[in-house]
């Protein structure tokens, strides 16, 4: 009975004011008061529906540049306990509105299966956290020395920091020789001695050999600097500086529904672009609450979906979404006027005139809000003019 | 062509001393608007410059010796008129009618358009040096094509040249002509704008011919429109002269013509060129042929941007650079963002604002004297003919008067003391007066920077005496206004269109609800809150006190308060409230974590009648304000800007009879307070050292991925932010709660709790950058702490409060944090504006369309609904429909 109500008001209302209704609404109600609350709602829904032609894009604009203002400028502030840096306050909303791909603080929060998200093991856990951590050559090396006679390059091992990333001489020649083919690697003992394949070596070039496999990727996630297991609501999850999605959703013991990463660009490579709108959405939505300011979703999730509509993220840039205008004056007001002026005229580019800045250049009406109607007026007949 | 012209400046200049009577174009009432449709841009052909000219430029002199333009010169009276008095002789028309004309010159030798270097380097580069040919066989013409379209759909234009240099490259016959044979040599661009072929330069002569050869359809595949433009209009051959109207001469005080920069570059060409000329006719050697011919490149290309990299900028005798006409056109103060995005107004004023709270909400008190010159058109008809005389009558200097009388035809009269009567006269039916701005007049008022469209709200005009512009002080806040010297700006509409859109779309009752987040922006402020907070908080009062007060807010229905001696200040409050008003909200007491609240921490509304709970910011606030939104939902804008300013009177009112003020007496502490406050430091302090010590002893548990003095640094810093947090609560306790600061703090009027406690007790941790202050000298912040010292104290750790007052150190430590929020403020209002700028460039054209889809300006779809939803923030309650409300109403 109840349920055929609200199917019934389905068309007028969202799906989420129907549920909020069927939450809110005492058990033991009658049809007639239900029909009576689903009316009036039906009733508010639709006067707070936003009018045609209303500037939506400049009220999101203002919506976030007022408040922009009001932000601290060089919070790092912490998250969780103690730790990891994280970008916060304006220069954050700036990195993400810029659609960089290079951050200023990566990071990514690793949700994990079951057995390990309950903590049982703290020792797995923690040895589990400690294998996802970048390990290159120069962390457990104490010295790289070159033999001129022989030009050799010698890399003398740290056996204890060896041990404790669980690391054998086998496993580092097996790591090194996938990346490079080039290299004959011998196993010394406490050292590796390391020859280039070709025979005449010049000593600059096993100079630039040394240098190269000081940063060689032994072990661990590639990106991942700093690894720390919090618990957070009952459970443990793994908090990381640095972010690498691809590599880390590949693992058995990550839960990767809901593993994720402050990295848009790589949430719309590995995920795709609904995915990255909703980061987008998110991470912004954060940073405002973060600064206890109070701004509407909606006004972000337009931004968001401004940067998204193209099929991939594109920057609030001259180069991302404003070379993107079909307007050449819009353009040209934004950034580098001259150069679109030029372009715009070795092709012949029409302006239609469609948007709001060239009409305000040329003094004519802008085709938003009251400006948007027009009136069509029938000539009567048999009379002219 | 030249000796016709010579022929026609005799005439001319006769012309001019006795005008003849041209057939004058009267301005009409009936303007013919037109409507641009579209713009094309295109790149100027020869050809059409040449038809587009009305003079051709051939002497580099400006004026004769009497002072007159020189025939042919580059202010020749054909290009248009700047001097009062002249007629152009091309139109007729006098100055300010005429908008100019083009003219030409011919350039002796063709120069390279310095905007189209890239452009004309990759042509030569992707063509045969023989035939003309695009460097691709034919059979793999149309593959390419059909390649290069799709890389244009994907990126840009610019994308497809450079796929193209690729193909081009990856070909195998790189070095021969597919077509011809010929060999190509490497085509390299020597910057500015010298070409070279191997070792030897390409003149411009040779660059044009074989631009010239390119076929049209070889140019079409490198994204060039041939319909727009043929590759060799890009080496110039005649250069189109801007009109003088353009470039305008200033007179200076001493009667002396300073010449716009643009004359000034147009002259070095002309004179150039007339050289080159002369020595190419005398048959001079190659070499100075080839030295103006560089110098002439030169100076066309600076008149076209004057910052190229490689070359020194033109600069006047005073040695300022030049503005030509790329400069003109690009930054913030060039053509564009200064005169075409943006524009200028008559009819506004601006000065200094200053608070009146006994204004209503949407008025702004404007000065007399300002009133007497901003005026509002009236159109006279038969009705109204007595009272727009009186304004007549007065004139400009009695208020209310009118300055101006417009006939019917356009024409414009001042009124004076000599004309009123003639005036008068004359006045009928379809004149227009501009009479003086009157109380009620509709007005827009605007405070920069404008972030907001509550920056820009209209308000009815009041005049006053006075020379500022006054506001209540609610409104304040969508303006983010002060009154520590800020200015605002006024604006007269001057059309009913605009005074109608003013009034329906931004007057203050409308922008009621901020379409950031829902709630009011609008809200009782300062003294109001602290009345309200007051009178609703255990309050009582005579009921002849309380109708004392009523009446001054304006009530003059009493039937509403309780017929006792003594009244309730709830029940006062009530008076105001509508008789069917529920509601039920927090107050700030409010803890959502506790089970059981304070009975004030629940506001409920029955009936209209304060049940319970204390009215403070949450419920009356700006940018919280929830009783206020739910009045605003039951009963509309008018009734709330209208209960508002009663509710501001209000509290005003009733601090008025009570007294409120604020001393030093309200951060007094008992001794048992003081003594506490002084343990907990002392502890801190002990805690501290202790930790130091373990750090020293390395005891200290290191915490993952930090290392030991960072560990420390963290742990000193939780430690002395925990003793602070426990002074403020020991001062919270102790300070006398009823005292006027803290009825401030907890009412949400000015303040907080951890000002009273930095007043009273102590105001804690200075930190920079989320550590402890540790710059200065080398191991230390200051001399007279030694090396490696990491107490407290010296680490910028204020134990004593403002009102105990601070040690010179302490001093000096608030001071840098002060300083670096300082720097902070200054950094940020460029970095966020730029923010904005882009955000709001590039949303600008996003609307909603009738089918309730989020389009772009190319109808391009962002969002099937917007929100999501659909629901218009501003319409919302806090960006929802209040579910609860609506359950609670209906059943």
């Amino acid at each position: 009975m109840e349920e055929e109500l609200f199917k019934e008001y389905q068309s007028r209302l969202p799906r989420k004011l129907i549920d909020d209704i069927r939450d809110n609404v005492p058990k033991s109600i009658s049809a007639a008061k239900l029909k009576k609350v689903l009316e009036a709602a039906s009733e508010e829904y639709a006067a707070a529906l936003v009018n045609p032609g209303e500037a939506v894009g400049v009220i999101s604009a203002e919506s976030i540049g007022e408040p922009g203002t009001q932000m601290t400028l060089n919070t790092f502030h912490f998250a969780g306990v103690a730790e990891m840096n994280v970008t916060m306050g304006l220069p954050r909303i700036i990195e993400i509105l810029d659609g960089r791909k290079e951050l200023d603080t990566p990071m990514m929060e690793i949700y994990l299966n079951k057995a390990m998200a309950k903590g049982k093991d703290i020792e797995e856990l923690r040895r589990f956290a400690l294998a996802l951590k970048e390990t290159r050559l120069q962390d457990f090396v104490t010295e790289f020395s070159i033999n001129i006679t022989d030009l050799t390059v010698i890399v003398k091992l740290d056996k204890g920091k060896m041990k404790d990333l669980g690391l054998t001489n086998s496993k580092i020649i097996e790591a090194i020789s996938k990346q490079t083919k080039m290299l004959n690697i011998k196993d010394d003992g406490d050292s590796l001695v390391v020859k280039s394949k070709s025979k005449d070596d010049t000593f600059n070039e096993v100079y630039k050999i040394k240098e190269k496999i000081r940063g060689l990727h032994i072990k661990g996630i590639k990106g991942i600097t700093q690894v720390l297991p919090v618990k957070r609501n009952d459970e443990f999850i793994i908090v990381t500086a640095g972010s690498n999605m691809a590599d880390v959703l590949k693992l058995e013991e990550v839960d990767s529904y809901r593993t994720t990463t402050n990295n848009i660009f790589e949430i719309e490579q590995v995920l795709g672009i609904e995915a990255a709108r909703e980061a987008i959405v998110r991470e912004v939505y954060k940073v405002i609450e973060s600064q206890g300011l109070n701004v509407d979703v909606r006004h972000i999730m337009l931004v968001a979906d401004t940067m998204c509509v193209s099929g991939t993220v594109k920057g609030i840039t001259r180069y991302g979404v404003v070379s993107e205008k079909s307007s050449v004056l819009a353009r040209a007001s934004f950034e580098t006027p001259i150069k679109n002026i030029i372009n715009a005229a070795l092709v012949g580019e029409v302006d239609e005139l469609n948007s709001v800045v060239e009409n305000a250049m040329l003094n004519q009406v802008i085709p938003i809000g009251t400006g948007l109607p027009r009136l069509v007026v029938r000539q009567p007949s048999g009379k002219k003019q | 062509m030249a000796d016709e012209e010579t022929v026609k400046e005799e005439v001319k200049i006769d012309d001019v001393k006795e005008p003849k009577p041209v057939e004058r174009i009267e301005p009409d009432d009936h303007y013919i608007s037109k409507h641009v449709r579209s713009i094309v841009f295109s790149v100027l052909s020869p050809k059409m410059i040449k038809k587009m000219a009305c003079a051709k430029i051939v002497t580099p002199e400006l004026y004769d010796k009497e002072g007159y333009p020189v025939d042919g010169g580059l202010m020749d009276i054909r290009l248009g008129v700047i001097d009062p008095g002249l007629r152009c002789k091309t139109c007729g028309l006098k100055l300010k009618e005429c908008i100019g004309h083009f003219g030409y010159i011919e350039l002796a030798r063709p120069i390279i358009h310095i905007k189209f270097i890239g452009i004309i380097h990759n042509l030569l580069k992707c063509v045969c040096r023989e035939c003309g040919r695009i460097l691709i066989p034919d059979n793999k013409i149309s593959k390419t094509k059909e390649v290069l379209d799709a890389v244009e759909k994907e990126g840009s234009v610019e994308d497809r040249r450079k796929k193209l240099k690729e193909i081009i490259a990856n070909l195998k016959t790189v070095n021969r002509c597919p077509h011809c044979k010929a060999k190509q040599l490497k085509i390299s661009l020597d910057k500015p704008t010298t070409f070279m072929e191997e070792d030897s330069r390409i003149s411009p002569i040779e660059v044009r011919a074989r631009l010239e050869k390119i076929s049209n359809s070889d140019a079409e595949l490198f994204g060039l429109k041939v319909m727009h433009i043929r590759p060799e209009s890009m080496v110039l051959t005649l250069l189109p002269i801007p009109p003088v109207t353009m470039r305008p001469s200033i007179t200076l005080e001493s009667g002396e013509r300073s010449e716009d920069d643009l004359t000034h570059k147009l002259g070095d060409i002309v004179r150039i060129n007339q050289r080159l000329f002369e020595n190419i006719n005398a048959g001079a050697p190659e070499i100075i042929v080839e030295d103006l011919w560089d110098l002439l490149q030169y100076h066309v290309t600076t008149y076209f941007d004057n910052s190229v990299a490689q070359l020194p900028p033109a600069r006047h005798r005073s040695g300022q650079p030049l503005k030509t006409l790329t400069e003109r056109i690009k930054s913030k103060e060039g053509r564009i963002r200064h005169n075409l995005a943006g524009k200028r107004t008559n009819f506004s004023a601006r000065t200094v604002i200053s608070p009146d709270p006994m204004m209503e909400l949407n008025e702004v008190g404007i000065p007399k004297i300002i009133a007497m010159k901003l005026t509002v058109p009236e159109r006279v008809n038969e009705w109204n003919m007595n009272y727009i005389k009186k304004f007549v009558e007065n004139g400009p200097e009695k208020y209310p008067g009118a300055n101006y009388i417009i006939r019917p035809d356009g024409k414009k009269k001042k009124i004076t003391d000599e004309t009123k009567e003639a005036s008068l006269e004359e006045l009928q039916p379809g004149y227009v007066i501009e009479r003086h701005l009157m109380d009620g007049d509709i007005t827009i008022f605007n405070r920069q920077p404008s972030l907001h469209r509550m920056s820009m709200m209209c308000h009815r005009a009041k005049i006053l005496p006075g020379r500022t512009l006054r506001l209540n002080p609610s409104v304040c806040n969508p303006y983010n206004a002060d009154f520590d010297g800020d200015e605002m700006n006024l604006h007269i509409p001057q059309t009913e269109e605009a005074r109608i859109e003013a009034e329906i779309l931004m007057e203050v009752q409308t922008q009621l609800i901020s379409l950031r987040y829902g709630l009011s922006v609008i809200g009782c402020v300062q003294d109001s809150i602290s009345g309200n907070y007051t009178l609703t908080n255990d309050f009582e009062m005579s009921r002849q006190e309380a109708i004392d007060v009523l009446s001054a807010v304006g009530i003059t229905d009493f039937s509403k308060l309780p017929k006792k001696a003594m009244v309730n200040g709830k029940d006062v409050f009530s008076v105001l409230l509508p008789n069917d008003f529920d509601y039920e909200g927090h107050s700030r007491l409010f803890d959502p974590s506790k089970e059981t609240n304070d009975k004030d921490a629940y506001v409920v509304i029955e009936k209209g009648r304060l049940v319970s709970g204390v009215m403070d910011k949450a419920s009356l606030g700006e940018e919280s304000g929830h009783m206020l939104r739910a009045i605003h939902q039951k009963y509309g804008k008018d009734f709330t800007i209208k209960l508002l300013q009663m509710l501001f009177r209000l509290g005003i009112e009733v601090l008025l009879r009570t007294g409120f003020t604020s001393g030093l007496g309200d951060t007094d502490l008992p001794e048992d307070a003081r003594a506490k406050i002084k343990d907990t430091l002392d502890k801190a302090n002990k805690d501290v050292n202790g930790l130091i010590d373990s750090y020293k002893e390395n005891r200290l548990e290191i915490l993952p991925g930090k290392t030991a003095l960072e560990t420390l640094e963290l742990r000193i810093l939780e430690v002395l932010n925990k003793a602070r947090n426990e002074t403020g609560v020991l001062v919270s306790k102790f300070a006398d709660q009823s005292s006027n600061t803290m009825i401030m703090a907890k009412s949400g009027a000015r303040g907080n709790l951890l000002n009273l406690a930095q007043m009273a007790a102590c105001v804690g941790q200075q930190a920079m950058r989320g550590r402890r202050i540790d710059k200065g000298y080398f191991e230390r912040t200051l001399s007279c702490y030694s090396k490696g010292d990491l107490n407290p104290d010296a680490r910028g750790f204020i134990a004593n409060g403002f009102k105990s007052g601070l040690t010179p150190q302490e001093f000096f430590f608030g001071s840098m944090t002060g300083r670096d929020s300082l720097m902070d403020t200054a950094l940020r209002t460029p970095k966020s504006g730029y923010l904005y700028r882009r955000l709001s460039n590039a949303m600008q054209d996003l609307k909603v369309e009738y089918d309730s889809t989020v389009r772009d300006a190319s109808s391009r779809i962002i969002q099937f609904s917007y929100g999501e939803d659909g629901i218009d923030v501003s319409k919302s309650e806090n960006g929802t429909i209040n579910i609860k409300r609506i359950v609670k109403t209906h059943s």
